[in-house]
């Protein structure tokens, strides 16, 4: 009998078809460190037809909110994020890039305003989508590192 | 933008070619006002806010004369020393304040995107004054109207841009302004100061012809508008190395001996020594003209902001 590598979960997050290499940033973005109340599985690497290699991030008792599955898409557009209640997939969504990203990124230059102490979220618009492009609606200037600029 | 009333004037990229060219014909008529010679009272009553966090002359000068000009009244202040943002206001508060002071904001910020924050934070329009190494839409638009006045025409024009190409926010603007025409570039810069690729690739976008050389005699004698800027020290770390870089992008007398007879050489101001100062007595300097046109360019967009010109 074979044996299942990942097992299935019974509530929580399954994020499918990150690009292989991209689990730990989106580990990162989740803000999961060490320190973790509930179980998280992390496969990289695996096989997958659709993409060849793939990785697959599952976190148990939790629930990804709008905020976090934004981020998710600037680093791996390609995922699913498949939201599991009592082992089965309740809601299944493809991330989708937005035409702006409100909040969720740094702008990387030091002068830009959004740098300052302002009260404002930085905007960033996306000017190109493959390969993903981002400029600072402040100051204009293109984002060089996007996994770096998240927040 | 088919009307400009109530609206910021932030970037230059908020503005098409048709925005451009009513701006430009509005300044024209603007002329007899802003010489003094005719007077004008269409924004009596009206109040712009000048809010100079850094110093300039040129630029809050002129913005001051323009309003004045127009019969509308000017506060603000021309440095932050002494008001509240010393005592660490945030940008948008002190924004805000003034919004209900006045009809129109013009703001100078050390910080870029400062302009657009503010235009976030007022009811009222936000006009950019400069902010950091970003954006100075006024001093392209009075750029352009200098070109436009001088040869009649932008469209067809051969322009070089020389000097610090890599961090002059003035050539940044001017080169996006300069490509919604069908303009003929030339950049002229040390290969460390040359153009970024973002703008060389907006040119090239547009399919519009673009020579880029080190060397100004490689285009001085084919070029109607040559465009000068200054090149600072502080971006050579040898000072040997400035010093042999400056010199090469002197104007002076034998320089200008076989250029076309219409050449106009502009500048932003200041300059230190990249013209001569015998250049000055030329038909080709127009850095002063330049400089006057400054006022009734921004007479033209307070009186098509605020609503004197409809």
């Amino acid at each position: 009998m074979r044996e299942l590598r990942v097992q299935p979960i019974k509530n929580g997050t399954v994020i499918d078809h990150i690009p292989s290499g991209m689990a730990l940033k989106v580990l990162k973005i989740l803000g999961i460190s060490g320190n973790v109340a509930s179980t998280v599985t992390v496969a990289m690497h695996v096989a997958s037809a659709k993409m060849k290699w793939k990785d697959i991030v599952k976190v148990e008792d939790r629930e990804l909110n709008p905020r976090e599955v934004d981020k998710i898409c600037l680093i791996a557009p390609s995922a699913t994020v498949n939201v599991i209640r009592n082992y089965n997939v309740a809601e299944k969504r493809r991330v989708s890039l937005p035409e702006r990203a409100v909040g969720i990124l740094k702008c990387g230059n030091p002068n830009c305003i959004t740098n300052q102490k302002e009260p404002v979220e930085t905007v960033f618009l996306v000017s190109s989508k493959t390969p993903l492009l981002l400029r600072c609606r402040y100051c204009d200037r293109m984002l060089e590192d996007v996994a770096a600029a998240i927040v | 933008m088919s009307s400009f009333e109530g609206l910021d004037v932030i970037s230059i990229s908020d503005f098409s070619k048709e925005d451009v060219m009513r701006v430009l014909k509005t300044a024209k008529g603007m002329v007899p006002m802003a010489t003094g010679r005719k007077p004008d009272r269409s924004l009596e009553g009206k109040i712009m806010s000048a809010l100079f966090f850094e110093p300039s002359t040129r630029t809050r000068l002129s913005f001051e004369s323009a309003m004045k000009r127009l019969g509308g009244g000017v506060l603000g202040f021309a440095q932050p020393e002494g008001t509240s943002i010393m005592k660490g206001e945030t940008l948008a508060d002190t924004v805000r304040m003034v919004d209900a002071y006045s009809d129109v904001v013009v703001i100078r910020h050390p910080h870029e995107g400062a302009a657009r924050l503010a235009a976030d934070f007022a009811s009222k329009p936000v006009i950019n004054a400069g902010d950091g190494a970003g954006q100075h839409p006024t001093q392209t638009l009075l750029d352009l109207y200098t070109i436009w006045e001088g040869l009649g025409k932008l469209d067809g024009v051969n322009i070089a841009l020389v000097g610090d190409l890599k961090y002059g926010r003035t050539v940044h603007s001017l080169t996006t302004a300069l490509s919604m025409f069908r303009t003929n570039l030339s950049f002229v810069a040390p290969p460390s100061l040359q153009m970024p690729r973002e703008l060389i690739d907006q040119v090239k976008e547009k399919g519009l012809p673009l020579k880029m050389t080190h060397d100004i005699r490689d285009v001085i004698n084919d070029v109607d508008v040559l465009y000068v800027t200054r090149i600072q020290k502080e971006r050579f770390p040898d000072p040997q190395e400035y010093a042999k870089v400056a010199g090469t992008y002197r104007i002076d007398i034998p320089l200008l001996r076989d250029v076309k007879k219409n050449l106009m050489i502009m500048h932003p101001l200041p300059r230190v020594d990249e013209i001569a100062a015998e250049v000055d007595e030329t038909p080709y300097a127009r850095y002063f003209q330049q400089a006057l046109n400054g006022v009734s360019v921004r007479m033209a967009l307070l009186s098509l902001i605020l609503g004197g010109t409809k």
